[in-house]
């Protein structure tokens, strides 16, 4: 167990070190949730009714730019092929990595997703259920991600390959995250849709690292 | 008889056999191709309700149960060659990928032209309408990654890995869209109440879809073929085909 804290200690450490990388994520959310209206319009009735959907396709696009991010470093200066060398469990050490790149890239939005929202005039109540169904969706946009990002490791044209392949299995996430928020509006009760992203996010992390070790072994041997 | 699977999982091998099976497969799909178009269209009465137009069901139901159908085909392959190593698998997987994504996309695209006269639009954001969508992203992003890396073995393995993680989503997919959809109530259509099909019809539908399996085996085997001649060019026994020796010269 140690040598997650290890992983995860060392890469929250180094994104200091580089922390315009960390910012432009969290700036490109910021910039595209104010996209929206420009392109739709100021009336508070639309932007209420899209404003969850708006904010969780920004959250989706923001945590998938930091994922090429996620081995590539790594890869270049030597310290991923150590990893799979060491006699740790791989799959402890990318969950690691996984829990980094969540705290860098889904934390951050979890924090700034009711301000931004406060400019789509989204009611106290319909805030605080944006934040919960973030804070438990992103991880699961990470798990899934660290997948791609293991498989289009040091692949020509990765970035946007990551995007074809990882986008498609945001979909779940998607419409229950941003589907609660709507639900509580509409009087439904959100109940069940945080219930199930609860139910995705465990056998996510799970799984996850499993495959991504896989993935990793697949990309270096 | 026990059939030696281990012998036809060397690519020699199973070049020879897909060499004698492929022709006698693509005769098979036309043939069935043929009878059921002539049912489908000329034998099948026309639909009480929905006229002439219905008869793009000939096609678009059995393209739809095909392109998921292929899909689970290079779950299981990649499963296997994971698991067992062997290079077969992951030929088959390339070679499945085009065909499922190309059903895929037939189905989608007839589904629009019955559904543009019969509900009045080409497109509604039904469940099953977004999930084949979301299956004809994942067909493309498994060719884009298998595409995108230089090194066969590499690309198939990491195919594989896409595949099976993708497998596993189809369900999940499908069932959080028809959550979405029936939070949204935007159709008003059910897919689901189909009206009790007439003998011919079935029959008609059932060739069809006969006929798209024997194509489906007949264009896999058929570029299952191509890929062992291009990866084992190096070898003896490929240079010592006829078919490459004999162009050689």
């Amino acid at each position: 167990m140690n040598i997650f804290f290890t992983v995860v200690w060392r890469d929250l450490r180094l994104a200091m070190r580089r922390k315009a990388e960390v910012l432009n994520s969290v700036f490109f959310f910021v910039v595209v949730a104010a996209l929206f209206p420009l392109a739709i319009g100021p009336e508070p009735e639309t932007l209420r009714h899209i404003g969850p959907g708006v904010l969780w396709v920004g959250a989706l696009l923001a945590t998938m730019l930091g994922l090429s991010r996620m081995f590539e470093s790594d890869l270049r200066d030597g310290s991923l092929e150590h990893m799979l060398l060491s006699p740790h469990s791989l799959g402890l050490m990318v969950l690691g990595k996984i829990t980094a790149h969540w705290l860098l890239c889904g934390v951050p939005l979890v924090i700034l997703a009711p301000i931004l929202g406060l400019q789509f005039d989204l009611s106290p109540q319909a805030l605080s259920m944006l934040c919960l169904s973030l804070l438990l969706g992103t991880p699961v946009l990470s798990c899934v991600g660290a997948i791609g990002a293991a498989l289009t490791l040091g692949v020509r044209g990765g970035g946007i390959l990551i995007s074809l392949l990882v986008l498609p299995l945001y979909v779940p996430v998607l419409v229950f995250g941003a589907g609660a928020v709507q639900a509580l509006e509409s009087g439904v009760g959100a109940q069940a849709h945080v219930s199930i992203l609860l139910a995705m996010l465990l056998p996510a992390l799970f799984f996850s690292p499993w495959a991504c070790s896989v993935g990793l072994r697949i990309a270096l041997e | 008889m026990a059939i030696r699977w281990f012998y036809y999982a060397a690519p020699q091998n199973f070049y020879a056999l897909a060499g004698r099976l492929w022709p006698w497969l693509a005769a098979l799909a036309t043939a069935l191709g043929v009878a059921g178009l002539w049912v489908g269209f000329a034998l099948a009465p026309e639909d009480a309700q929905q006229g002439e137009g219905y008869r793009i069901i000939f096609v678009h139901v059995p393209v739809s149960w095909m392109s998921m159908v292929i899909y689970l085909a290079m779950a299981f392959w990649s499963i296997l060659g994971l698991t067992f190593n062997t290079r077969l698998s992951g030929m088959m997987t390339r070679a499945l990928a085009p065909t499922g994504a190309m059903f895929t996309f037939l189905s989608l695209w007839t589904g629009a032209l019955w559904g543009k006269p019969m509900w009045g639009t080409w497109w509604v954001w039904d469940a099953r309408l977004t999930s084949e969508l979301i299956l004809f992203f994942l067909y493309l992003g498994y060719i884009a990654l298998t595409s995108a890396i230089d090194d066969v073995r590499r690309a198939d393995r990491a195919g594989a890995l896409i595949a099976i993680v993708g497998a596993i989503n189809v369900p999940i997919i499908y069932f959080s869209v028809k959550w979405w959809n029936t939070l949204h109530q935007g159709a008003s259509v059910s897919l689901t109440r189909s009206p009790s099909m007439a003998q011919l019809m079935l029959w008609g539908m059932l060739l069809m879809a006969l006929s798209f399996w024997v194509y489906t085996l007949a264009i896999v085997t058929y570029r299952v073929r191509s890929l062992i001649l291009e990866r084992e060019r190096h070898t003896v026994w490929v240079q010592a085909l006829p078919e490459v020796s004999g162009a050689k010269k």
